[in-house]
């Protein structure tokens, strides 16, 4: 199946399917996540049963700021998807897709830790590359590279443009 | 000060019985392995659970590598990214360059010269073949089969060499650049590739000749760290250890990039799932790698032309070469800009302090590296930086699957274990 063939039988299911560069992207609500994502792995045409990749973009100054994102691929049928899920600012949390994707658990926990996106019912969303106990969300767009005192463990170096500056 | 503790009796001092009951207790203990332990491949830390020899839970303790890369990215150029994704699988960075430049390329529309798209297979075939050597000479290492570990390592360097007469550098090349590589082959170039592709084949088969049939090797791999192919899917592993349960998914056939639909090759599988079977297939996989670094060098012998797109808003404009100090320059390019051409110098300092412009939107480009699936989701917002770049690592996923693979098996078999699954801390952490 090309891609707009894709497309088209993912529109069956999804109102909200565009191709773009040769890609198939599907929008879902939140509230209907887990359903598309397990219709889009079971339906024998489909058959999108592995996730490859989970993560997010923020937009602080518009509506949604939060994409959240679902690249899925097809082992049976060689082609990939990409489902996206709009989270407001105020609002940043939709359901963990562990139980339909069990790969999923790393990527929920990574952009739970660079986004601070909240996986409901995931099984340990705690955070993964950062230190236990950092504070804020790195990759978020507000969150500004460098300038930062260095943080390890209580001891505290200031920014390293403030460095031998005594 | 209270009183001072009861003394346990002699018998018991070590504790091994229940003080109330006299029965032998039955307690687990927790080990740390790592962060630094010499057989992580880098700094990993693995909590274990204990039951005696047998590990019953196995936590990995990832991020101690984290370097903030792809946060990175979105304060350089598009072209300063290349330099920062190369150091994330800092086994293999060419197929964190191709992947992100395709990326870009895909975003910006355009394709690099043919020329290019032969160079960037044929070093990204030889690099697959020093980050499967690398596997074998430190899982060798690991394993206690020291001389591997050396004969793994003098091969790489042949190869590094290469990449050192290619590049410039050794490691973190930055050579493959958006719209082509950014310089063509030196002169001796292809006659030392050639002398490599004769040396290496021979070479493989004495790794065999010392693994194969080797009664340790095989007592140390075979039913060690199995993993089903459900499991695998599953969990989102990719690469040599899923080829290894039996599935031959490998992007170069599955969704083809960068030009590998016109090669004849094969995917090596193996049905057994342990890591045995992993060890096979890498092995196997290196002899592909030479079938594809041997066509795609004859095809670049018989394919003159340049290496960089031919397009000054998207091409880097200097044409380097890397002269007897080991640092490409462009002297003839250097003078035009300097003596005769303010128009020239004008963009020059736009390509460098701006670089290209890339269209709003998002790709995701994927791209089989020696670890698996390795996907690079690039966002743009239509500006001169990334807005977004996500690296999807292989090591990353697999690494998730470690638990599967050790936990019931012996406290020795976890060194085997995390070996044959073949994970780079820079790329796991980025």
């Amino acid at each position: 199946m090309n891609v707009d063939g894709l497309a088209r039988k993912i529109g069956e299911r999804v109102p909200d399917v565009l191709v773009a560069r040769g890609e198939v992207t599907a929008v879902v609500e939140r509230e209907r996540l887990l359903e598309t994502l397990a219709w889009l792995r079971d339906q024998p045409d489909v058959a999108l049963d592995f996730l490859s990749s989970v993560t997010a973009t923020h937009w602080p100054d518009v509506d949604p700021a939060f994409w959240v994102d679902y690249e899925l691929r097809s082992f049976p049928h060689k082609h990939r998807a990409r489902v996206k899920v709009g989270l407001d600012a105020g609002d940043a949390h939709l359901s963990s897709v562990t139980p339909l994707f069990p790969t999923a658990d790393w990527h929920e926990r990574e952009t739970f830790d660079f986004f601070g996106i909240v996986f409901d019912g995931h099984p340990d969303l705690t955070r993964i590359l950062l230190p236990d106990d950092w504070e804020g969300y790195p990759l978020r767009k507000d969150e500004s590279l460098g300038g930062v005192p260095t943080w390890f463990h209580g001891a505290t170096m200031p920014p390293v443009d403030e460095r031998g500056m005594a | 000060m209270g009183e001072a503790p009861e003394m346990t009796t002699a018998p018991d001092a070590a504790g091994f019985r229940d003080p109330a009951t006299g029965e032998l207790r039955q307690e687990t203990m927790i080990i740390n392995m790592g962060p630094q332990h010499p057989s992580t491949h880098g700094v990993l830390r693995l909590v274990l659970e204990l039951d005696g020899e047998t590990v019953i839970r196995c936590k990995p303790v990832i991020g101690y590598l984290h370097t903030g890369i792809e946060k990175n990215t979105e304060y350089r150029t598009w072209m300063q990214g290349v330099t920062y994704v190369t150091r994330a699988d800092y086994l293999a960075p060419f197929f964190n360059e191709l992947a992100y430049c395709l990326g870009v390329e895909r975003l910006l529309g355009v394709e690099p010269p043919e020329r290019a798209t032969l160079i960037r297979i044929l070093v990204c075939e030889l690099n697959r073949i020093t980050s499967h050597l690398v596997w074998l000479a430190t899982s060798g290492l690991e394993l206690g089969a020291v001389s591997v570990m050396l004969y793994g390592f003098r091969e790489r360097e042949v190869i590094m060499e290469i990449f050192e007469a290619i590049t410039g550098l050794r490691m973190n090349h930055a050579y493959i650049r958006i719209g082509g590589v950014v310089m063509d082959l030196p002169d001796e170039g292809p006659r030392k590739i050639r002398s490599l592709l004769d040396l290496l084949p021979g070479r493989i088969d004495e790794y065999e000749t010392l693994l194969h049939d080797n009664p340790i090797w095989r007592e140390r791999n075979e039913g060690v760290g199995v993993l089903t192919t459900e499991r695998a899917l599953a969990l989102g592993v990719t690469g040599p250890a899923l080829r290894a349960t039996g599935i031959g998914a490998d992007l170069r056939k599955d969704i083809p990039y960068g030009g590998y639909e016109s090669f004849d090759f094969d995917v090596p599988v193996r049905t057994e799932g342990d890591a045995y079977a992993r060890y096979v297939v890498r092995l196997a996989e290196m002899r592909e790698s030479l079938k594809i670094a041997r066509q795609a060098l004859e095809r670049i012998e018989e394919m003159p032309g340049p290496v960089m797109i031919d397009d000054p808003k998207v091409g880097w404009p200097p044409r380097l070469s890397v002269g007897p100090d080991g640092i490409g320059n462009d002297p003839e390019y250097l003078r035009h800009i300097m003596e005769e051409s303010m128009e020239a110098l004008i963009h020059h300092f736009k390509m460098v302090t701006q670089g290209v412009e890339v269209p709003a939107g998002e790709v995701f480009s994927a791209v089989e590296s020696p670890r698996g699936e390795l996907g690079y989701l690039i966002v743009s917002d239509g500006g001169h930086r990334p807005y977004r770049v996500k690296i999807r690592d292989p090591s990353f996923v697999n690494l998730q699957a470690l638990p599967a693979l050790i936990e019931g098996y012996l406290v020795a078999d976890t060194v085997a274990s995390v070996a044959s699954l073949d994970p780079v801390l820079g790329g796991v952490d980025r």
